[in-house]
């Protein structure tokens, strides 16, 4: 699916994000399984709340690192990538 | 790390499959609340991530949203297995207020006369529906189990068709493994190459049809296979299950191996899995016999299943004889090939209750 800037992701229903100290990664859990997400695939999720749209989040993450080129391809990539594993849902 | 907290080994149903222990009527004594957070604790301490209560049947426990609140607190992903008897709608309510992640309820059939039979209960099949329907309407993914076998797998189009009726968003085709009663029941339960391989076939079709809606898995009997499955993702590798009376164990099925498995009541959790003989018995490959050994595979599957070894090769160290490398392979094709109907006087089907774990422990004690 194309996704667009004004879309509100929010994690999937059966999924879990939380920060696992023994990984020292943020993961993502779901029934009898774990995925250790990478820095900034934890950076991204962090911010999907269910009332921030993709625009939101852009915004946030250009404003926390003002010295990252690329960063909105970089997320929408991202975004393309998690609703194809059924990590996030779009309203 | 994946703890598997069986709280009790009492069920309201007697399925003649069922992975407890066969003796399980001897063991006696369950951990009480403050035992089995004492034990999430520290396992969540050593990085356990996935919780899950089991049984016998977990609802019975009438400490269960206490220890689920206490282990989603931990920050476990909890899951509940069960089959439903024992829950109404308050108590799904109760388990979501105390942060229940995942509920997978099992079913006998697709039928209430053969579920009921199967299970041995009168009542289990219409509160079954009910409650996955409850489950379902609480916000939660319905997860769906059948426990597939010689009398219900030919009914496999009307058990997906029951699952996508009710909405199902996953459903657990797993072919029964002959361990505990199972393997007390082999003869009654093993399928024929020919009803697994329809069911199998339907099963693809139906996969077709219900793409987008339910995911189906279909886990094939290991008897039917020529390559062992990777039990447990390799022994004291990820999988520690705590039995009711505290012991812990790499494997829900491992009790039957000759080892001494550590007592949580007296040990840590911490030097159960660290240290304990029972634990190293099976770690790495120093203990592979040949094939294993010297086999290309054994990073894959870590030699497969020790209790299977045990049972059908006599020696725990052996190859699992499901792989066809194993000098005792041919003893599962034997009993695949030679499979005959059991005889009606002698050779009874041996529900799961505490009147034939008693029989049949003190046959192997004696």
């Amino acid at each position: 699916m194309t996704i667009e800037a004004r879309q509100i992701p929010r994690i999937a229903p059966g999924f879990r994000l939380q920060w696992e100290k023994a990984q020292d990664a943020w993961v993502l859990l779901y029934p009898e399984g774990m995925v250790k997400l990478n820095a900034s695939a934890g950076e991204v999720l962090q911010l999907v709340d269910g009332k921030s749209s993709i625009s939101d989040i852009v915004e946030t993450l250009k404003n926390k690192f003002p010295e990252a080129d690329g960063i909105e391809a970089d997320i929408f990539d991202f975004f393309e990538d998690a609703h194809a594993q059924q990590w996030v849902s779009f309203d | 790390m994946w703890l598997l907290a069986e709280l009790t080994y009492k069920c309201p149903l007697q399925c003649a499959y069922c992975a407890n222990p066969v003796e399980f009527a001897r063991q006696d004594g369950e951990l009480d609340t403050e035992q089995w957070i004492s034990i999430m604790q520290q396992a969540r301490e050593l990085g356990a991530a996935q919780l899950g209560f089991s049984g016998g049947e977990p609802l019975l426990r009438n400490d269960l949203e206490i220890l689920v609140e206490e282990g989603r607190k931990l920050g476990f992903y909890t899951n509940l297995i069960t089959s439903g008897i024992g829950m109404d709608e308050g108590r799904v309510k109760r388990l979501k207020d105390a942060g229940l992640d995942h509920i997978q309820i099992s079913f006998q059939a697709s039928s209430e006369e053969l579920n009921n039979r199967i299970a041995g209960s009168k009542k289990a099949f219409a509160q079954k529906i009910a409650m996955a329907r409850a489950v379902k309407a609480a916000g939660y993914p319905m997860v769906l189990n059948f426990v597939l076998h010689r009398q219900n797998i030919d009914y496999i189009e009307e058990i997906l068709t029951l699952s996508m009726e009710l909405q199902a968003d996953y459903v657990e085709l797993a072919n029964a493994q002959y361990h505990g009663w199972a393997l007390k029941n082999r003869l009654h339960l093993l399928p024929s190459r020919e009803q697994l391989q329809r069911a199998e076939k339907i099963t693809n079709q139906f996969r077709e049809k219900s793409a987008g809606k339910m995911k189906t898995f279909f886990i094939i009997p290991d008897y039917f296979e020529d390559r062992p499955k990777a039990c447990m993702n390799g022994w004291g590798s990820i999988f520690l299950t705590v039995s009711p009376d505290g012991k812990a164990l790499p494997c829900h099925s491992a009790r039957v191996l000759p080892l001494e498995f550590p007592d949580l009541t007296t040990e840590s959790v911490e030097s159960a899995w660290f240290k304990s003989d029972a634990f190293n018995a099976f770690r790495g490959d120093d203990w592979m016999l040949e094939p294993c050994r010297s086999c290309d595979e054994k990073q894959k599957d870590f030699g497969g299943c020790r209790c299977q070894a045990l049972m059908i090769a006599g020696d725990a160290r052996q190859a699992d004889p499901v792989c066809a490398k194993s000098p005792h392979h041919e003893k599962i094709e034997a009993l695949v090939n030679n499979r005959v109907e059991p005889a009606v006087d002698l050779d009874p089907l041996f529900l799961r209750n505490k009147k034939n774990s008693l029989k049949l422990s003190a046959n192997s004690i004696a």
